[in-house]
């Protein structure tokens, strides 16, 4: 009976976990959707850089302060929506700088590709193997600090071999982030999919644009 | 990039580390420690990253 009772409860919580990924999945995709489809408008309107800085300070505004207010309820969905689309509004000056010159659209391309695979590559190999990346959290959290750091020196500074060298850690970190946020939604360390939604979202498009940075760089068109 | 563009940059980033630092320090005194098999394993992973990006800036050269 004992023992019927741990496989009932074991099995619950399988389902349930298999139900925020699930969940989380399904909403990142229609989320990254309606990011792309605002990262069109912002680049047919052609907003300007400061009104993209205004959208991504708008964007964390929504995560910081309301989304905790609705992140058990469906209204949280409304609000990741918003927040998607504030940052696909964001990605509008650098795309059409990237689109206009020689070669541009063959690099946004391999960036958006690029992101994806690593993406989908990454929370594969989690999926499939199941292994348990928590353990990475410390590293990661300070890693970011570091990188934020390093980022708000050199908004000043702004030297090329440095701006390649924050844009290639963060590759790196939103691939560990990929891998930590991966594994805490199919051990239950996340149980909400919308605040699993906004973690994943976020490690996507760090990773794209900080790719396109670096494809940018390399093709020699930066 | 205007100045006023760099200041907000640069003060909304501060913002980030701010609201950052909490989470950073507790994961870093009570999250779970890796063994030497666990963090192979993930360094092994993100060197693939590393050669897939490699392989895309071959690409785009």
């Amino acid at each position: 009976m004992n023992n019927y009772g741990q496989v009932a409860r074991g099995r619950e919580s399988a389902l349930a976990t298999n139900k925020v990924l699930r969940n989380t999945y399904m909403l990142l995709s229609m989320s990254l959707i309606f990011s792309g489809v605002m990262a069109g408008v912002s680049m047919a309107v052609g907003i300007s850089q400061g009104m993209a800085l205004g959208s991504i300070i708008g964007a964390f505004v929504l995560v910081w302060l309301v989304l905790p207010r609705f992140e058990n309820s469906t209204a949280g969905i409304f609000v990741v929506f918003a927040f998607t689309g504030l940052m696909g509004l964001s990605l509008g000056p650098m795309l059409s700088y990237y689109l206009a010159i020689p070669n541009g659209g063959n690099t946004v391309m391999t960036a958006l590709g690029g992101t994806g695979v690593i993406f989908l590559g990454l929370s594969g190999y989690v999926l499939t193997t199941r292994k348990d990346f928590s353990f990475m959290g410390g590293f990661l959290f300070v890693g970011l600090l570091v990188i934020l750091g390093a980022a708000i020196l050199n908004i000043f500074f702004s030297i090329p071999a440095f701006s390649l060298a924050i844009s290639s850690g963060i590759i790196l970190l939103m691939s560990g982030f990929i891998l930590f946020d991966t594994s805490r939604i199919i051990h239950g360390g996340e149980t909400n999919y919308i605040r699993a939604t906004v973690s994943l979202y976020l490690n996507i498009h760090n990773l794209f644009v900080n790719l396109l940075y670096i494809l940018g760089a390399f093709s020699g068109d930066d | 990039m205007d100045t006023w563009i760099k200041i907000a940059s640069a003060a909304f980033l501060g913002i980030m580390v701010w609201r950052l630092w909490p989470a950073a320090n507790q994961w870093l005194k009570n999250g779970p420690k890796g063994s030497k098999k666990d963090w192979q394993t993930a360094i092994m992973v993100l060197l693939a990253v590393v050669g897939f990006v490699i392989l895309l800036i071959m690409m785009v050269r």
